[in-house]
């Protein structure tokens, strides 16, 4: 990877950093508190925790859409870099939608994005066996207000590392 | 026929907008035009008579449970106590109509209650129709235990109900619901189960795990719900009796949710997702085969019987948006039948089986509406910052749905609105509630 993309990448990662949650299946579990963000240092280039801040776990989406960003894209571009590395992992794709909408379409939009980013994973090269998905839907919101502001972080998807022979 | 229920019957058959108002009074019928507001008609339920010494709190609890139950309809309205110029204390002496008449009782209940030495309860009650001077049908009884003292009321008040309106009643019946504690980023979700009113609630799982949308089996003996136990959304279906479930479908690298019964109880309807595509497949519940019924590439979930069985209302974004389609229920060519502004989502089939209750979203609002079959006649109930996901009482007049509150302290509640759109209310839960599915009366 280019510095100057690690740059973009490390900048999208920070901007997310204040509601970074962990997942159910990373550390930390989807109840676990949120771990801050260090401006200076993430740690281990090959934990989870440094793929969460570092590398930057997730994706946003449009309203109602599971189309990738040009953003997302390039996010997604270092997480298959870092699974390609680091190829004890396996990841959980979580897809997740804002609470505007009804319950059963948002788990099944949810599904749409998570399966987004899995393709695009594996269009970069990881292996298929290596990602699941799951939906949360409108059940696990980041951001809790009832704006656009909020709704924007929850339209997501989250890559949840697990099963590393460090973790 | 009776004044009362004349004009009863008037004001149910109305459905929305302008309606003609049945007034009730001693005279002639009068029908005026109104904003579809009735005047709920006046009645007077004194205390059951206590014939076995130390049921008198008994007596007067299912009283209060009667009245509560013809009240909330917004049907009735409650004469209170302190207006009685009498009172009964006797179950079989003649009724003083003047003496209710002129306090514009225009339907009086009394009971009786009492106790044989076996331990079994009896509730005996009356209905009178004080205007034209005459019992409504037969004196009737019920037989119970002490413990089952709701139900037996709720049985009295269901009779009372159908006498007076000349349809099926709803409150011997049960709902079964998602219980919501804790703030919107990490709420705990356990299924609950409780009477239509709110009272003798259940925990049917712990919170361990997300469940939702929890639906009653046409018996009221099961109820299918999705869960994440698995660390997947899973439809599973539950033993209400023992609390015992089973996973119904659990293909790797899929999901299952969404689910319904078919009217007969043998099959369910529910949603699969895999690779990012859902589409909706029928399984026959006791051998598990399975029937694809949907093959598009959009959203094709929340499916739901016609009480028939023959077709299947649910909603699709093969369209560009979310809308509602009515397919056979073999599968193959679906209609669309929604058609208005904005999305809809969530469609009910009513028990009657004329009309559709769906969520509808519009301009960055949530109703709660209802349709006709073919899609006519759309007419929205309620409009919120979020209401969704609706359930139809037993006779089909009532509407149960969640309501979830704006902003950072938004939390979710079950409310209940009239067919005619009249009576909006919220429904008595213990903490915060959503996904409401109203059960049959219970036999």
């Amino acid at each position: 990877m280019s510095s100057m993309k690690l740059t973009a990448v490390l900048a999208a990662s920070l901007a997310l950093g204040a509601c970074s949650d962990t997942g159910q299946f990373g550390g930390g579990g989807l109840f676990g508190g949120n771990r801050p963000a260090d401006d200076t240092q993430f740690g281990d280039p090959t934990s989870p925790s440094y793929f969460q801040q570092a590398i930057g776990d997730r994706v946003l989406f449009p309203v109602d859409r599971a189309v990738l960003t040009d953003e997302g894209r390039a996010i997604l571009d270092a997480q298959a870099g870092w699974l390609a590395v680091n190829s004890d992992y396996v990841a959980i794709i979580e897809g997740h939608a804002d609470e505007q909408g009804t319950r059963e379409y948002n788990l099944a939009l949810g599904a749409r994005r998570a399966n987004a980013v899995r393709e695009y994973l594996l269009s970069k090269g990881v292996a298929g066996v290596r990602l699941r998905t799951v939906s949360y839907g409108k059940e696990r919101p980041i951001e809790i207000c009832s704006a656009e502001a909020c709704y924007e972080q929850n339209r997501r998807a989250v890559t949840v590392i697990s099963g590393g022979l460090s973790s | 026929m009776k004044t009362f229920l004349k004009s009863l019957l008037c004001a149910l058959a109305l459905f929305v907008g302008v309606a003609p108002l049945a007034q009730a009074q001693n005279g002639p019928l009068r029908i005026e035009i109104t904003d579809g507001v009735i005047e709920p008609l006046p009645f007077a339920v004194p205390n059951f008579v206590a014939e076995t010494s130390g049921m008198e709190e008994l007596a007067t609890n299912i009283a209060r449970v009667v009245a509560a139950d013809l009240n909330g309809t917004g049907l009735f309205r409650e004469i209170p106590e302190n207006a009685f110029i009498s009172t009964i204390t006797n179950f079989s002496s003649p009724v003083q109509y003047s003496d209710w008449k002129a306090i514009n009782a225009q339907a009086l209940i009394s009971g009786a209650v009492s106790m044989n030495n076996t331990g079994e309860m009896s509730v005996k009650f009356r209905v009178y129709d004080v205007f034209s001077g005459q019992e409504l049908g037969n004196g009737l009884r019920f037989r119970g235990t002490r413990e089952g003292w709701r139900r037996i009321a709720h049985k009295v008040a269901d009779a009372v109900y159908s006498r007076i309106t000349g349809e099926s009643g709803y409150f011997d019946s049960r709902v079964v619901y998602v219980s919501e504690t804790g703030p919107k980023n990490e709420r705990l979700k356990r299924l609950a189960i409780m009477d239509y009113d709110g009272a003798n609630l259940q925990f049917l799982t712990d919170s361990s795990s997300i469940v939702l949308a929890p639906r009653f089996s046409p018996s009221g003996d099961r109820v299918l719900y999705t869960s994440y136990e698995t660390g997947f959304p899973r439809v599973f279906v539950l033993d209400v009796g023992s609390a015992t479930r089973r996973v119904l479908e659990d293909q790797p690298g899929t999901m299952s949710f969404a689910p319904r019964f078919s009217p007969d109880g043998n099959s369910v309807v529910f949603s699969i997702t895999e690779g990012g595509n859902t589409d909706i497949y029928l399984m026959d519940i006791n051998s598990g085969s399975r029937k694809r019924l949907t093959n598009a590439p959009s959203i094709e979930t929340a499916p739901s019987f016609s009480p028939d069985g023959k077709r299947i209302v649910f909603e699709s974004d093969r369209s560009g948006s979310q809308q509602l389609y009515i397919m056979s229920a073999n599968g193959g060519q679906a209609q669309r039948i929604s058609f208005g502004q904005g999305r809809y989502g969530t469609p009910v089939w009513s028990p009657r089986g004329d009309l559709v209750a769906f969520t509808k979203q519009n301009k960055g609002r949530f109703h709660i509406g209802v349709m006709r079959v073919d899609g006519s006649e759309e007419r929205l109930l309620t409009a919120s910052f979020l209401d969704e996901g609706p359930t139809w009482s037993p006779n089909g007049r009532v509407i149960m749905f969640t309501r979830e509150t704006q902003g950072a302290n938004g939390s979710a509640s079950l409310y209940s609105v009239d067919v005619s759109g009249r009576n909006l209310k919220p429904v008595r839960t213990q903490g915060g509630g959503s996904d409401p599915s109203w059960s049959p009366l219970q036999q």
